[in-house]
């Protein structure tokens, strides 16, 4: 079946989807709340990892778009004093899309695993900057992120408000995220996963259809990254380090590639799947993490959206 | 006298110590339907290659309308009104055929790189449909590609070409693959189609009989060489042609 077939079903799912996370704040404690908007923010970055693995691209290194948002904020509020988030938000948006930009128009000359170390290679580089410029920086140490603020105002419940900050920019993102891949750019890159040579003799460029998606890809990606910046209070290099990448990875082969929606989905059960092995098996969470993914490819091999997909077409 | 389409002088393509094609001059004309035949390994795919971008040549001029095309590529050369088809049908074969046809329309209408505006629109579908109607592919605008018979990708790999509203068309071996009972139902599908839209065609065949029923002229390629050129039954009874074609004594 087309990938494309399961379009029509999507904004009614959305919508039931966001209306009870919205609600959700009333009956669950604060650090669950806490996990899903940090599941959603993170979730941001893993779309952004889908829209180019549609076109058969695995970035091994989008961890630096998702450090770069982070450390807009960190910068704008430990070095300027600006919390604002109506400031900062954008300004990381704008930044990840302009490094995505440029970036870009070297990654598109590769493909296959050599895109996917090259993207490594280039988060690693800025991991290593984040560690040695100390007095930038902050070296290993990160930078705090204080003072948030949302259209002037500094809420009395920041929690409870960077949720909600979160949950409308998730539906925002999910709607370009949506537009994007039912628009002609969104299968064109599913076209450069399967047949280049047509794309060219079709009169239009792969290449070009690859940089205009990653810089798409770059930009809600710095926009997740600033998410979890307000969320967590602090930014380290480690947001930006190769294994940071790989959790984007895993997340979005968790969650499917089928659904604007199943980068989110992977990403709430990764959290909660981590955070309970952490609690109950400290010392093997990463084992339980691996056989978790080892049974979703198993049993759903199209990621854990499309067991949503297929409880609801259940006939009763 | 019909103007001249493409013009092809002295190209030479050679791979390492083999010259695929070697010294070849070919003028084809506004409308006119050109059949090359040949043995394996005669120049005939390659010479297509050449014409469209996807190989240059080691030597010689290729003439576009005017233009010289020598060393674009297949995008800059597809601007200009020129299309082709493959021998193996290149398609997105995890799509939908009317996906293929949309992404095509979409290139062609040069909103590619859109990413608001949604594939699927109205004008946009009922274009397809119209097409894909014309080329017998409607019962299929929502399967699959790679559940298609050979037969209906060689078509779409057609269809695909013929979006783009080329002014010439190469279509490279239109029915290997596609069975001895349908190949004529291949022709027959895509041949009136393009004549509607008085696109010049040059397509390249093993089969005399598809030669013999389509094509106005004929060439036919020995060596990397042109051997034969001319009405198309004038070429196919050429004794030279049928010894080099068809093995004769």
């Amino acid at each position: 079946m087309s990938e494309t077939a399961i379009r029509p079903s999507l904004p009614l799912a959305a919508i039931a989807a966001f209306a009870v996370i919205a609600v959700l704040p009333l009956f669950l404690s604060d650090w669950i709340v806490f996990l899903i908007a940090l599941a959603l923010a993170k979730g941001a970055v893993v779309l952004g990892v889908v829209l180019l693995l549609r076109g058969g691209l695995i970035s091994f290194g989008h961890a630096l778009y998702f450090a770069i948002g982070a450390y807009t904020v960190g910068f704008l509020a430990n070095r300027f004093g600006i919390g604002e988030a109506l400031v900062a938000l954008p300004l990381a948006i704008i930044i990840s899309a302009l490094v995505a930009a440029t970036l870009g128009l070297l990654l598109t000359r590769f493909r296959g695993i050599y895109f996917a170390m090259l993207s490594l290679a280039l988060s690693m580089i800025l991991y290593t900057v984040l560690i040695k410029f100390y007095d930038l920086t902050g070296g290993t140490d990160g930078l705090s992120v204080r003072g948030f603020a949302l259209a002037g105002v500094t809420p009395t419940h920041p929690a409870l408000v960077q949720y909600y900050l979160v949950l409308v920019l998730t539906v925002a993102v999910v709607y370009v995220g949506a537009r994007f891949l039912a628009s002609p750019l969104g299968y064109l890159m599913q076209a450069v996963r399967y047949n280049e040579i047509r794309i060219e003799y079709l009169g239009a460029s792969a290449s070009r259809a690859i940089l205009a998606s990653y810089v798409v890809s770059g930009a809600i990606s710095g926009l997740g990254g600033a998410l979890v910046a307000y969320l967590i209070g602090h930014v380290s290099p480690e947001l930006a380090f190769w294994v940071s990448s790989g959790d984007f990875v895993f997340v979005a082969v968790l969650g499917g590639t089928g659904s604007v929606l199943a980068p989110f989905v992977g990403s709430i059960a990764f959290e909660f799947v981590k955070n309970y092995a952490l609690k109950f098996s400290p010392h093997t969470w990463k084992l339980t993490l691996g056989v978790f993914l080892l049974l979703v490819i198993y049993f759903q091999p199209q990621g854990l959206w499309t067991l949503l997909t297929r409880l609801r077409a259940k006939p009763r | 006298m019909t103007a001249t389409m493409i013009e092809v002088q002295n190209v030479s393509r050679a791979f390492d110590m083999l010259r695929a094609v070697d010294d070849v001059s070919l003028s084809v004309g506004e409308g006119e339907i050109v059949g090359i035949i040949g043995t394996n390994g005669s120049g005939k795919t390659t010479l297509l290659n050449l014409i469209t971008g996807y190989l240059q040549p080691t030597s010689g001029r290729i003439v576009f309308q005017g233009t010289d095309i020598t060393g674009l590529g297949p995008r800059r050369i597809t601007a200009l009104g020129m299309a082709r088809s493959f021998q193996t049908p290149q398609l997105y074969t995890g799509l939908t055929v009317l996906d293929n046809v949309l992404i095509a329309i979409a290139a062609h209408s040069g909103r590619g790189a859109d990413f608001w505006m949604p594939m699927y629109r109205r004008d946009c579908l009922s274009e397809a449909d119209e097409l894909l109607a014309r080329f017998g592919l409607r019962d299929q605008a929502t399967a699959t590609v790679s559940n298609l018979p050979e037969g209906g990708r060689k078509v779409l790999d057609v269809a695909l070409s013929v979006v783009l509203e080329p002014k010439i068309l190469l279509m490279d071996e239109p029915t290997s693959g596609v069975s001895a009972r349908d190949k004529f139902s291949v022709m027959d599908t895509l041949m009136p189609a393009l004549k509607e839209r008085r696109v010049t065609t040059i397509f390249v065949e093993h089969d005399l009989e598809i030669m013999e029923r389509y094509a106005e002229r004929g060439v036919a390629f020995d060596g990397g060489k042109i051997i034969a050129d001319g009405p198309v039954t004038d070429v196919l009874a050429r004794l030279q042609v049928r010894r080099a074609v068809l093995g004769e004594d």
